[in-house]
């Protein structure tokens, strides 16, 4: 009892905090547990643009940016808890980089009132905003990707995947499990045989799994991986002597850390992506100049310009564009959550604004309205590189198969709305 | 001089042998009750209640339930995590096929369900006992939770493998879902714990109680006294899958609201408990209360002070966190075997002969 009392007064500590004249992005980063390889690069890249913003333009229209962080550790509860815990703080939109607690913020942010952003995870028929008010999944979502997956796969088989043999590595969890549905109506349409093998989590044992693909020889492989699965993946793979140009990631396992343990063997590797690789552009100077140099950058500093921490500048950046878009609707430089929706449902992106932004040609355009919180689904192959230490995109931004995917989120969305009572409307 | 039994007359055998017969613990008994139940509900809100509260509570019916097979009958049980994952999805099967009945109905079947599911698994008790058993009683563990990606009837067949609990009300106020209030999921879920712990307080001193403790303590000799061991290790198995069915329930519904069964009720849950019996202290139902406090509390208060008072790197310490948390477990079992609650009893005595020891 007496420990509860002593939490009680740190809790009445925290909750007298300060005014809310800032504007307030939560960032549920996991920079521990099995995930951190991929989670740190992102939380940095996040944390820094806003750094950035702040540092050089002084925030978002004259407002400055209060980042907090909070650790997940990609765990359910604790990600709860942090949602707890900073929405009473302003928080304007949460993008908790895991789907497990995607789903668990779907509802409860609903309630709340606050906007979640879901970029390339998360449930995927939030794409469908005439039923999820207030999630948004922008620019990509995993049903695009396992479709442009197959594309890639029909280009480079030239035009037909019948007979061939496909095989689905997965996270055995909501994540790894979302394109199932859609692989197997892409299995229908173009006549190629799928097969399923879930890795349960962390994913640190996969050796059944990749003796079962030894065994069948699948002509590719297709992975939903997410931290130190990617790495044993690509690493059980080389050691079976898989031919790397036929295994294709999902965004989630195409970083430098899932493929440098393999070495030379990784060389070949794809995985899609839904924006540019590399640090070649305006704005990395920008960073290395107001933030890194500042000794203002976010964790060791060690992660710029890779791909993750690109995304989580790229997640950084579209949250501020959608502030400014929220600011301008309207006309105020303080937000409310329920503001900052606003924005996020009218943003839109163009060439200009990114290169504008110091982003020339680092993703493709789009615009969200209420009917589409999804974006247009299109998403690039990348390759490595291992000699050269890069990834470089082999292809252009290729939009997924609307006809398969249009019916399944109208499908899905419409079993959400049933389930929980929302009359879908815009 | 307050905390003593001398002027505290029994005039009937009810009131002598009841659980609290000093009347200083009697009256701090009530207290606490009186503000749990009526003082709390008005101070809470979201925050206090998903982040301390509600874990809180649910864990401490899952300490009691195991701290009844472990701390009582002494059969030691890895598989907490896949008996939560049974309350869990019983409940979930229940909440969607009976949209009418009543949550209580509803924890309570799915309790039931986690016992009879439970009785299975104890059935290797019998045959097995220590070391051996953990292992029998871990592939439980693995086998609830692989059944559950597995088959999707339990799932109710949705796209991504997660369970998630619709709205229901309670007398009228939501207790599931999103549109909670936080004094209704609090209150609901203490009702529960309230409950739980009366019972296995008075089963645990009865004659069933009795007969587990002999059967942890020496089993021939409990057989040779008459204790039937397969009613008594089966009924232990019974009750304390019964408790902590009834906590998985709650955690699912009123707790998180949505589950995935690999990540929540993995092993680590089940470590979880049973770490939280040992510090608060096996055999004990104050222990069970106790450790779950413990580690509920602990790393959201070395979160407020790390990250909030300090500012320091959320990474830091959340590896700190679990260095602090594993010294103290080592500390503990040094220093206490016994818990949190051997400290308890120990500082009840000394306060017997205050302020005037030998």
């Amino acid at each position: 009892m007496k420990l509860k009392l002593t939490t009680l007064a740190l809790g009445a500590a925290l909750a007298a905090g300060p005014a809310m004249a800032e504007l307030v992005f939560p960032s549920l980063s996991y920079r521990t547990g099995p995930y951190a390889a991929n989670g740190i690069p992102f939380a940095d890249g996040y944390a820094d643009y806003f750094t950035l913003l702040n540092e050089r333009d002084g925030g978002i229209g004259g407002e400055p940016i209060r980042m907090i962080e909070c650790e997940t550790g990609y765990n359910t509860e604790k990600g709860v808890e942090c949602y707890e815990s900073t929405k009473g703080e302003g928080a304007l939109v949460y993008q908790p980089l895991s789907t497990g607690i995607t789903y668990q913020l779907i509802p409860k942010a609903t309630a709340d009132g606050i906007p979640v952003h879901s970029m390339g995870y998360g449930r995927t028929s939030a794409k469908d905003g005439s039923v999820f008010k207030n999630i948004f999944n922008y620019p990509a979502n995993y049903w695009d990707g396992a479709s442009v997956a197959i594309k890639h796969l029909l280009d480079i088989n030239g035009g037909s995947l019948e007979g061939k043999k496909i095989a689905l590595v997965y996270h055995n969890s909501a994540y790894g499990k979302e394109p199932i549905r859609t692989l197997e109506e892409l299995s229908k349409k173009h006549g190629f045989e799928l097969s399923l093998l879930p890795v349960d989590h962390p994913g640190q044992e996969q050796k059944s799994q990749w003796l079962q693909i030894r065994r069948e020889k699948p002509d590719n492989v297709i992975m939903y991986g997410w931290g130190v699965m990617n790495q044993v993946a690509i690493q059980e793979a080389a050691n079976i002597r898989y031919p790397m140009d036929q295994f294709i990631g999902i965004w989630w396992s195409g970083s430098e850390n899932d493929v440098r343990p393999a070495g030379d063997k990784a060389n070949g590797y794809k995985a899609l992506t839904f924006h540019n690789v590399g640090d070649d552009f305006p704005v990395f100077a920008d960073i290395k100049k107001f933030v890194v140099d500042a000794g203002k950058a976010a964790g060791a500093g060690d992660q710029i310009g890779t791909a993750l921490y690109n995304r989580g500048l790229y997640a950084a950046m579209l949250a501020a564009e959608a502030a400014k878009t929220a600011q301008k609707i309207h006309s105020t430089k303080a937000l409310t959550p329920a503001q900052m929706r606003d924005g996020m449902e009218a943003l839109e992106i163009t060439e200009a604004k990114m290169a504008g932004l110091g982003l020339p040609n680092f993703g493709p355009e789009f615009t969200v309205s209420c009917e589409n919180h999804g974006g247009n689904g299109l998403v690039a192959v990348s390759q490595w590189d291992a000699a050269a230490d890069s990834w470089s995109l082999i292809t252009e931004y290729v939009q997924s198969d609307q006809d398969v995917l249009k019916p399944l989120i109208a499908e899905d969305a419409a079993a959400f709305a049933a389930e929980s009572g929302i009359t879908p409307g815009c | 001089m307050f905390y003593r039994e001398a002027g505290d007359f029994s005039t009937s055998y009810p009131e002598d042998s009841q659980t609290f017969p000093i009347k200083f613990d009697r009256y701090r008994y009530y207290l606490v009750l009186f503000i749990a139940i009526v003082v709390i509900p008005f101070f809470i809100n979201d925050y206090w209640v998903n982040s301390l509260f509600l874990p809180f509570l649910i864990y401490a019916i899952a300490a009691i339930g195991l701290n009844i097979l472990v701390g009582y009958c002494g059969q030691v049980s890895l598989g907490t995590g896949g008996f939560m994952a049974v309350g869990a999805y019983a409940c979930y099967k229940l909440m969607t096929s009976f949209p009418d009945v009543s949550m209580v109905i509803l924890v309570l079947l799915s309790g039931l369900i986690t016992a009879l599911v439970g009785v299975i698994f104890g059935l290797p008790s019998l045959r097995i006992k220590g070391f051996y058993l953990a292992v029998a009683t871990l592939a439980a563990q693995f086998f609830l939770v692989w059944l559950f990606n597995r088959v999707p009837w339990f799932y109710n067949y949705s796209a991504s493998g997660q369970i998630s609990a619709p709205e229901r009300t309670f007398f009228g106020i939501e207790i599931t879902g999103p549109n909670t209030q936080a004094w209704a999921t609090y209150l609901f879920c203490l009702m529960f714990v309230i409950a739980s712990a009366y019972v296995a307080r008075n089963l645990t001193r009865g004659s069933m109680g009795r007969k587990w403790m002999a059967i942890r303590d020496m089993d021939i000799a409990a057989e040779i006294i008459g204790v039937n061991p397969l009613r008594a290790k089966l009924t232990a198995f019974a009750v304390s899958s019964f408790f902590i069915g009834i906590s998985g329930a709650l955690f699912f519904a009123i707790y998180l609201g949505a589950v995935e069964v690999g990540e929540v009720f993995g092993i680590q849950k089940s470590f979880l408990v049973l770490f939280m019996i040992i510090i608060g202290g096996l055999g004990s139902i104050f222990g069970s209360f106790a450790g779950a406090a413990f580690l509920v509390l602990l790393p959201v208060a070395l979160k407020i002070v790390g990250v909030d008072w300090l500012d320091w790197p959320t990474d830091i310490v959340a590896h700190l966190q679990l260095v602090i948390v594993g010294g103290l477990i080592i500390v503990f079992l040094i220093a206490e075997p016994h818990g949190l609650a051997q400290l308890w009893r120990v500082a009840k005595e000394k306060l017997r002969l205050w302020p005037f020891p030998h």
